[in-house]
């Protein structure tokens, strides 16, 4: 067997630009959760939004009757639920400081600011389908497919660049 | 134009992707005769005034039937598909 070796799936981060900064993040294990119809989970499922605390992790509200399981091994719902692991198929980065909001606004038409803080939401960033999960006021994490990492590095520091420059006229 | 996701909330048209006209869920029966079948895949109404049609939100990967004017551009209701078929 090929040892391969991991690498990072953002080449330009960690960044800072102006009052806005984004790192690239390890959510550990993550693992998407469907639950076929009908079935009972043994644990609590997020409704549309929801983040959940799930053992050491958190089980994140990802999409209609999608759940992701991050930060915990994924659990056994033989029958229950379709359980696929999708911890490389996810590039994740950290977006923090008082102009998260601001950065965000020129990319995705989901209002960021109105966000509830431990909550989650699936939106788009540009053309990229993104997940974004508010950890704090002015901390988000987003999510998107690892392929179109290098897209969203870009995206977010053209637009840190953008509202860092607007910001320096005042 | 923004659309009430039934799953997200009130979402702007650009998540948003167009199908067309809703009646493609009533899919004839198998022996429903040509005339049907004739309807069914080619012929729509294009009214001035309430029409249903299929969206899909991309980001939570929902389709919603989407009852709305198009005179007056205003969302009347929304229904996800998945719950109508059930």
């Amino acid at each position: 067997m090929v040892d391969l070796i991991a690498d990072k799936p953002f080449q330009g981060l960690p960044l800072s630009i102006g009052r806005a900064s984004v790192e690239g993040m390890d959510p550990g294990p993550v693992t998407a959760i469907q639950p076929f119809p009908g079935a009972t989970l043994p644990m609590p499922f997020p409704q549309a939004g929801q983040v959940l605390a799930q053992g050491g992790g958190r089980l994140v509200w990802a999409g209609r009757e999608t759940a992701f399981l991050m930060g915990e091994a994924a659990p056994d719902l033989a029958g229950l639920a379709g359980v696929t692991d999708q911890t490389d198929g996810w590039a994740w980065a950290r977006l923090s400081g008082p102009d998260m909001a601001a950065v965000l606004a020129r990319l995705c038409p989901l209002d960021l600011r109105a966000l509830p803080v431990g909550t989650s939401a699936r939106t788009m960033l540009t053309h990229l389908p993104a997940i974004v999960i508010r950890t704090a006021p002015e901390t988000l994490e987003i999510g998107v497919f690892r392929s179109m990492a290098g897209t969203l590095e870009h995206e977010l520091s053209a637009a840190m660049r953008a509202v860092a420059a607007r910001a320096s006229l005042r | 134009m923004r659309i009430p996701c039934p799953c997200c909330g009130s979402r702007d048209r650009r998540e948003f992707t167009y199908y067309g006209a809703s009646v493609f869920l009533d899919r004839p029966a198998e022996d429903a005769g040509l005339e049907a079948w004739d309807a069914y895949l080619h012929l729509r109404d294009n009214p001035a005034g309430v029409t249903r049609d299929l969206w899909y939100h991309d980001p939570c990967q929902s389709w919603i039937e989407v009852e709305r004017d198009t005179v007056t551009h205003a969302i009347l209701s929304t229904a996800p598909v998945a719950r109508r078929r059930a």
